[in-house]
């Protein structure tokens, strides 16, 4: 199957009530790769992530992938800061984008459950997936979001809220995950994780992209002034 | 051989093939429980099955004129004139009578008990500013209620004459719980449960002469109503066997209706 | 005190005419819950899920639907049904049927509100994983129904609730006939015409023994099916 990808934002711009959040952002990601947004809050990380999934549309510029956007819609993922729980119990919350698919229920129990082993999920089946611990959630939102096997996974700060026993799980997972050969785009607050999973980083600033560069290069030797300062802890202007 | 054929054929259609008659009737009538001796009876005897509308006069006419019954048995004769000559009706066939009568509270503050007719009763109430609860509803009672103010000279007016806008044992219920006089058909108040401190006060004028007729929905203006079946039903009204159950019918000794259909 | 006994009496000795009433109460009611369901509750969610031009004015309009007097309800039915009027060729005044039509109109508006509430709420936490999913309108609707299928039963229990108890509408559609379009709350207006209301009273218990039994049961099959979770 051919790849949705290269992503190509030309001009990507986002307002909200006539106020101005992201852009004019131009960035292209291709096939292969894990790319991490850091920058501060309010920088635009979630929003950009939001339009490139298609979560928000462009008021100016454009999002375009390498096939048609019906299609590139069905062959991506998106795990959201806060993990968003079905009223459901675990095997039903990922037996459930099989199913939108029109998938048959016994095959999609099935591969919902060996799926669930696969992410340390296996003793949770029948649990109601609101009452799962943060941790748990935000397993299951991976292995929800990994099920239909997507060409490209977006994660808007996936550890936030986790302690880092689950922090480190699900980076284990998720370097996995790329090196079976998914595309990730994660924003991340922690640099640490950034230094461990990034291959390339993209630095935010006031809604724009301020660097774009290979992560060993950017931490090393950041090129701007503003990036150095928040590699090191200090407060950006 | 040929009657006892015609029996069994009649049998045999009442058993398996039970008729249905839907017929207004005014609250008067069915609160006097007449109507559950009579319909098993007519059951029984002609197999048909008669399901009662239960409403006031005013309404159980305005049935009739939309066709939404195949038969109404009220009581007020200008009403049912006018029913008639509007083409919604066939003819009026009187069947029984019964009367109204005039509660009150039992001291009587109008002296309504002393009163010679049915007119200087009101008068008295009038008079003397009693409190007075009125259907008020457009039925038959109503509309007997109003004539008779109308003789009385005085337009019933001001805060003492309450106009109640319901059935009769409703507007009975607001008289009770207001100690208030009211003017009611016998078998109603006979079979009314809340009497409190309410008494018969005035009977017997003959103004009071509460006739009841049957009419038939005209088949020529509502070509779907079952005028076989009202025919059949008037037949069996008008017969001997319910002179007999109408005359019979008591109420704790009380008797209620007389009959007075008249056989062509 | 004397209600409780007649209610009592009447119960125990099986009163054949009081279990026709009963009967004849439930039938209509659930049958017009049913039916208000199927309609306001994807309506509720359609409300929930559509931006629209006139979406407000719906539910403006809905929500004013929620108080209409049952009275005005059962006079409009009465117009259309009755043999004068438009829809009167069906021969349905005065039938079950007709109860059921009045009430269907009674309670939809009550359980579509109710449904768009519940359902508005489930939609803005879903929200962004459907669409992330890519699934259909159709399919968010559905899922939103189906999760949020508690709260909607209690749109429904409280659509249950207006109809058993409702007896303005259903008088003037049903004619309150013995034996065929008699039932509870029509019953308990006739007693309490005649003044009984020892027997009124005992129906009416009888009707909200009935309304509580109900409520219960939809919620011990609700719980029975997931116990350990809310």
């Amino acid at each position: 199957m051919v790849s949705i990808l290269p992503l190509t934002l030309t001009d990507a711009t986002a307002h909200m009530r006539g106020k101005k959040l992201v852009g004019p952002v131009s960035l292209t990601l291709a096939a292969e790769g894990f790319t991490m947004i850091i920058g501060p809050n309010g920088a635009g990380k979630t929003t950009l992530l939001r339009l490139m999934h298609g979560l928000q549309r462009c008021t100016k510029g454009t999002v375009a992938w390498a096939v048609p956007n019906t299609l590139a819609r069905t062959r991506q993922g998106f795990v959201f800061q806060s993990p968003i729980m079905m009223r459901r119990t675990v095997v039903d919350s990922l037996a459930y984008p099989l199913r939108l698919r029109g998938m048959g229920k016994a095959a999609a129990l099935k591969k919902a459950t060996s799926c669930a082993a696969n992410f340390g999920l296996e003793g949770l089946l029948e649990s109601w997936a609101p009452m799962l611990s943060g941790g748990e959630k935000q397993k299951l939102s991976l292995a929800r979001a990994l099920i239909i096997e997507p060409d490209i996974l977006f994660l808007d700060e996936p550890c936030a809220n986790l302690d880092s026993r689950a922090t480190r799980e699900i980076e284990a997972i998720l370097q996995e995950v790329q090196a079976r050969g998914t595309r990730l785009v994660m924003s991340t607050h922690d640099m640490g994780q950034a230094k461990r999973l990034a291959q390339d980083v993209v630095f935010m600033l006031h809604g724009g992209v301020h660097e774009h560069s290979q992560a060993d290069a950017f931490f090393m030797a950041p090129e701007t002034r503003e990036a150095k300062q928040f590699i090191n802890g200090d407060i950006v202007e | 051989m040929k009657p006892v054929f015609a029996l069994i054929v009649a049998l045999l259609a009442s058993a398996t093939h039970a008729e249905t008659l839907r017929m207004a009737v005014t609250t008067s009538f069915y609160n006097s429980g007449l109507s559950e001796v009579l319909l098993p009876e007519i059951k029984a005897d002609i197999g048909l099955d008669v399901e009662l509308i239960v409403v006031g006069t005013g309404q159980a006419i305005r049935l009739g004129e939309a066709g939404d019954v195949d038969a109404i048995l009220v009581h007020a004769r200008a009403a049912e004139e006018r029913f008639i000559a509007a083409g919604f009706g066939s003819y009026r066939r009187e069947i029984m009578y019964n009367d109204f009568i005039f509660v009150g509270p039992l001291s009587d503050p109008a002296g309504v008990a002393n009163a010679q007719t049915a007119v200087e009763a009101l008068q008295a109430i009038a008079t003397t500013e009693a409190p007075f609860v009125s259907r008020g509803d457009d039925s038959g009672t109503n509309k007997k209620e109003l004539a008779l103010w109308a003789l009385a000279g005085s337009p019933p007016e001001g805060a003492w004459y309450r106009a109640a806008g319901a059935g009769m044992g409703a507007t009975l219920n607001v008289a009770s719980g207001m100690n208030a006089y009211t003017f009611t058909d016998r078998a109603s108040w006979l079979n009314f449960g809340n009497k409190g401190d309410l008494k018969l006060l005035f009977a017997g004028d003959p103004s009071l002469f509460n006739q009841y007729a049957f009419i038939p929905v005209s088949p020529a203006r509502w070509p779907h109503v079952r005028n076989d079946l009202a025919l059949a039903l008037e037949g069996w009204l008008t017969s001997e066997k319910a002179k007999g159950l109408i005359d019979g019918y008591t109420i704790n000794g009380a008797h209620l209706f007389s009959f007075n259909a008249v056989t062509p | 005190m004397n209600g409780f006994w007649e209610a009592w009496r009447l119960i125990i000795t099986l009163d054949a005419d009081l279990y026709e009433i009963i009967f004849l109460s439930l039938q209509v009611t659930v049958t017009a819950v049913i039916i208000a369901s199927v309609i306001g509750l994807p309506m509720g969610a359609w409300l929930a899920v559509n931006r629209f031009k006139f979406r407000r004015y719906v539910i403006a309009v809905l929500n004013a639907f929620m108080g209409l007097p049952p009275v005005v309800v059962g006079l409009f039915v009465y117009m259309a049904l009755s043999r004068a009027g438009p829809l009167g060729g069906f021969g349905l005044l005065f039938s079950p049927a007709a109860m059921i039509i009045a009430q269907v109109i009674i309670i939809t508006p009550l359980i579509a509100s109710i449904s768009h509430q519940t359902i508005r709420d489930l939609w803005a936490e879903y929200h962004d994983l459907l669409i992330s999913m890519n699934a259909t309108r159709g399919q968010r609707i559905k899922a939103l129904l189906w999760d949020g299928k508690r709260a909607l039963l209690t749109a429904t229990l409280a659509g249950f609730g207006r109809a058993i108890g409702e007896v303005g509408a259903i008088m003037i559609v049903g004619g309150n006939i013995e034996h065929a379009t008699r039932v509870l709350t029509t019953a308990i207006a006739l007693e309490t015409g005649k003044g009984n209301f020892a027997f009124a009273m005992g129906l009416g218990l009888v009707l909200i023994v009935l309304a509580v039994l109900v409520n219960v049961l939809i919620h011990i099959i609700g719980k029975t099916e997931r116990a350990s979770t809310w």
